[in-house]
């Protein structure tokens, strides 16, 4: 009996007992992480989970359910039972819900991968990080720590629209950080992000990061962290690095475009959304150099895939064109509820979760600029880069950041390090006040975005440039 | 096969002279989701999952599997991984057989249902686990037809787990736990209004009681002012206290945190005001908590703070190892790196006169007694995506949500819009700062996990918003 098989008699099952619609993911996903602290290995853990999670729609209601157990009678109860939960939810019944048009296609695809993560001897990874993490607290680091992370997904999703398609994904990543204690605080500085860098990709990601060769220079901003002046209080010009750009396109962008949230799917939880569809191609979100793309086909990046987890194929959109909103994140039937004709953004953290509107790849058009000529071009103001902490409010507007490092700038030269940079805005204000947006862009991973009930943890790219905005709030503190 | 029997055939595939523990989890989960006052989300999902931490030579291996019918090559798998691992000094040994409640001594062990007769300790409710989709949706039913024509959002959960712990030192544990919350608002076109509870049975959660409240803090939150930011006496209500105990516990009470120096704790200091006493109470008859960690020790009962003087952190068999210290029960699975948390948090509450519902916004009587004592204020309801800018000091960003009103002279005047907050929570709870403590403490679910948090509503001198709602 083939993976598609037991999807099939979820799919088949579900429909006997009354759905209307139903979908199943057989999914198989096999992860390894390790971690190190201060030239030894902390963590070792791999683990392995398959199963089939069954979605039904009775009606205008969804059930979903899910069980480990791969064999057909098993997958048929889950069907059946999906049906059930349908039909309890029906007693308090949703408006009519439609799902937009996606042609049903039996497909194969793959992450392209040159090195199988879960191949590489775990001497040799172990011995990556023993190295970085004791190279980094040899140079002063007080907790010198590294990790790595790997998945290894595969799915079979079938639909009662006749969807049939299979996709092996293979995702890998790595970071090293320095942390240092002063008196009554501590400083860190990591390598490339604390989170690491990751993509759908294989270890080849992991080497081209070399990881100990930046152990001792993190190591040492961090210590230097400790005696730096604190980061001005008040308004200014602030630029900021690649990485620290990615999360606030992730936090300010990402998730106020999500249907969903929009559509106040998630109000009681993760919020709802400034944006209103109403002003769906209408509205100025940020400057004319603010170009957001949606887009799951970038090789490599963490938020790429053949199809989502509803079985729509990845395809490029924009988000936000020229500083005017212009695209959402949608799901099939969110989609419909909104009146667009486009999906494509659904995806479920394994096969015990139903899917929902995620990130895929959202990031950043790079820009004519350089980092130096922003720099040169500011006469007062400060560089920040590599996120410390994320903090927003419900509606995606209210954000403050803090950053591992700044530095001031003096009559367009970069001047002393700052410590504690902080910076606080509104999403359309700040982003209508981008007037420098870097030309070389990074698409940063985001393997820990958290969303839904149950949690969900998702995996998201951001193709991030520096950029320059001005009169924003900084060095706020407690 | 029962848990255990698993459990017995996965230690015997493993080698002899390799130290072996297995964990056996079956769990349930079941989560109705409504929006826009409908249901929009409904699932559950039943898994039994085996993790299997192994050590021999020096070398440590972790793995866990949810495919039971390949468990032979699981284990394989998992012994040749602990045979390349690389060298794990800081071993701490498994843990040793005996004590605590579910030693398979004391226990009859498998059984039906969830409990299995006698064998499972914990608090396990067995109504509980077994609640159909229809009791979850009758409880949203209820909220959505008390909240009166108000939109509404939310879910109601139940879940049930039960573990069989296994060592080859001879530990051999069973456990389980069920838990149920409900947590919605309620919308008007300018506020929201929160009501959450959390139980160890579903029967404790009453949606039309948590509808009307939900309610009546959306009306009584409609078009509010913004105020400057600054400095305000505030009193928070438990959802919003649970917040300040779980920051406290993932970056306080940890005795990883505290022996790294990166916690802001000095066990022995009054740090906190004396009205404050917080313990970690698994074996309480209300924990939703497993009452054994993934170590296979026992949970402790510890108090963490003694009427402001912190006294004590939790371990798992590696800080304790670390500390000299014996762990209290308190390992999460991927510990190694992050340290030991706490599962049963509470702040305890003072005496006073048993709350009652009251008109307006404050949760109950106990919170409205606090607030009539407030000059100038806020009353907070809930905090909302806090994050650490320092573990150091705790300094925490965040917001306000789902309902702040000023308290003028001891009444509530007007809603408020959201803030901005900067605040450093062990400050926050300072000799000194603790202006009352609410007579009634609140299960409350955490926002990520199922173990809860007990809190009752604080009355502080002072916190510190740092940014209004329009910047």
């Amino acid at each position: 009996m083939t993976h598609f098989d037991v999807a099939s008699a979820a799919v088949e099952a579900a429909l006997a007992a009354g759905a209307r619609y139903a979908d199943a993911r057989v999914m198989h996903r096999r992860s390894e992480s390790m971690s190190a602290r201060n030239g030894e290995i902390e963590d070792l853990s791999q683990a392995e989970d398959a199963g089939v999670g069954v979605r039904a729609l009775v009606g205008s209601s969804w059930g979903f359910f899910a069980v480990p157990d791969l064999g057909r009678d098993a997958a048929r109860r889950a069907g059946e039972r999906a049906t059930a939960i349908a039909r309890a939810s029906a007693s308090v019944p949703a408006p009519a819900v439609d799902l937009v048009e996606v042609e049903a296609r039996t497909d194969s695809w793959a992450s392209a991968c040159e090195v199988d993560p879960l191949s590489v001897a775990l001497s040799t990874k172990g011995d990556l990080l023993t190295a970085a993490t004791a190279e980094a607290h040899k140079s002063g680091a007080d907790i010198a720590e590294g990790i790595y992370q790997i998945w290894d997904t595969r799915k079979w999703f079938v639909s009662s629209q006749g969807h049939r398609i299979d996709q092996h994904i293979r995702e890998s990543g790595a970071g090293i950080s320095a942390t240092v204690i002063g008196d009554g605080e501590t400083q860190r500085r990591s390598y490339p992000s604390y989170r690491g860098q990751y993509g759908t990709r294989g270890w080849e990601l992991v080497d081209e990061l070399d990881l100990t060769a930046h152990a001792a220079r993190i190591a040492d901003e961090a210590r230097a962290l400790l005696t730096a002046p604190q980061c001005p209080a008040g308004e200014t010009t602030l630029i900021l690095g690649s990485e620290q750009m990615a999360l606030q396109i992730h936090e300010s962008v990402g998730h106020a475009i999500e249907l969903d949230r929009i559509l106040g799917w998630e109000a009681a939880f993760a919020g709802t959304s400034w944006l209103d569809l109403a002003k769906l191609n209408q509205l100025r979100y940020g400057s004319e150099l603010m170009n957001i793309t949606i887009d799951p086909t970038i090789p490599g990046a963490l938020g790429s895939f053949g199809y989502d987890d509803e079985g729509t194929p990845a395809a490029p959109r924009y988000a936000v064109k020229d500083g005017i909103w212009v695209g959402t994140l949608a799901g099939r039937d969110s989609a419909a509820v909104a009146g667009l004709d486009y999906a494509g953004s659904v995806r479920a953290d394994g096969w015990a979760r139903l899917p929902m509107v995620r990130m895929t790849n959202v990031g950043l058009t790079p820009g004519p600029h350089s980092l130096e000529e922003m720099i040169a071009s500011t006469a007062d103001g400060v560089l920040m880069d590599f996120n410390r902490s994320w903090s927003i409010d419900d509606k995606r507007l209210n954000f403050q950041f803090g950053c591992e490092i700044g530095w001031e700038i003096k009559d367009g030269r970069l001047g002393r390090m700052l410590r504690n940079p902080t910076y606080t805005g509104i999403g359309p204000r700040f982003w209508g006040s981008m007037d420098m947006l870097g030309s070389e862009t990074t698409a940063w991973g985001t393997p820990n975005c958290g969303k839904g009930q149950p949690g969900q943890i998702g995996h998201t790219g951001h193709p991030a440039a520096a950029a320059r905005f001005q009169n924003v709030r900084v060095g706020v503190r407690g | 096969m029962s848990e255990t029997d698993l459990a017995a055939r996965v230690l015997k595939l493993v080698d002899a002279g390799v130290e072996a523990e297995v964990v056996v989890e079956r769990a349930a989960l079941s989560l109705t989701r409504f929006a826009n006052s409908y249901i929009h989300q409904n699932v559950a999902d039943e898994t039994t999952t085996v993790r299997l931490r192994l050590h021999a030579d020096g070398r440590t291996a972790t793995a866990s599997s949810t495919v039971l019918d390949g468990i032979e090559d699981f284990v394989r798998r998992t012994v040749a991984s602990m045979r390349l691992a690389p060298l794990d000094p800081t071993w701490p040994g498994l843990t040793p057989p005996g004590g605590g409640p579910g030693t398979a001594e004391s226990s009859s062990g498998g059984g039906s249902g969830w409990s299995g007769g006698e064998g499972f300790a914990g608090n396990l409710d067995e109504a509980t686990a077994a609640a159909a989709p229809d009791e979850r949706a009758a409880r949203v039913r209820a909220f959505v037809e008390q909240a009166g024509g108000l939109e509404v959002a939310g879910y109601c959960r139940t879940s049930a787990t039960r573990v069989v712990y296994l060592n080859s030192a001879g530990q051999h544990l069973l456990g389980g736990r069920t838990s149920a919350a409900m947590d919605g608002i309620a919308r008007t076109a300018t506020s929201d209004g929160l009501a959450r509870l959390a139980s160890t049975r579903l029967a404790d959660i009453d949606g039309a009681v948590l509808g009307a409240r939900a309610a009546a803090k959306a009306r009584a939150g409609e078009d509010p002012v913004e105020l400057p930011p600054g400095r305000y006496e505030v009193v928070l209500e438990p959802t919003a206290v649970a917040d300040v105990l779980q920051m406290l516990a993932i970056y306080g009470f940890n005795a990883k945190m505290l022996q790294d120096r990166q916690s802001f704790l000095e066990l022995g200091a009054a740090q906190f005001d004396p009205a404050v006493t917080i313990v970690e109470d698994a074996t309480a008859p209300d924990s939703t908590a497993l009452p054994f960690d993934v170590e296979g020790t026992p949970r402790q009962r510890v108090v963490l703070v003694d009427r402001g003087v912190s006294s004590a952190v939790v371990h798992d068999r590696r800080t304790a190892a670390r500390g000299q210290a014996v762990s209290t029960g308190h390992a999460i699975a991927g510990g190694a790196s992050f340290g030991a948390v706490p599962a049963s948090l509470r702040l305890l509450a003072h005496d006073g006169p048993a709350p009652v519902e009251v008109d307006g916004p404050a949760a109950d009587s106990g919170v409205a007694a606090l607030v009539s004592g407030v000059e100038r204020g806020l009353l907070v309801t809930d905090n909302h995506y806090t994050r650490v800018l320092d573990p150091r000091t705790l300094v925490v960003t965040g917001l306000t949500r789902n309902g702040v009103w000023l308290i003028e002279d001891g009444v509530v005047t007007r809603p408020v819009r959201n803030f901005r907050f900067t605040q450093s929570y062990p400050q926050a709870l300072a000799p000194g700062a603790v202006l009352g403590v609410g007579p009634r403490a609140v299960e409350l679910p955490g926002p990520w996990s199922e173990s809860g948090t007990v809190a009752p509503a604080l009355r502080l001198a002072t916190w510190n918003y740092t940014g209004g709602a329009s910047g």
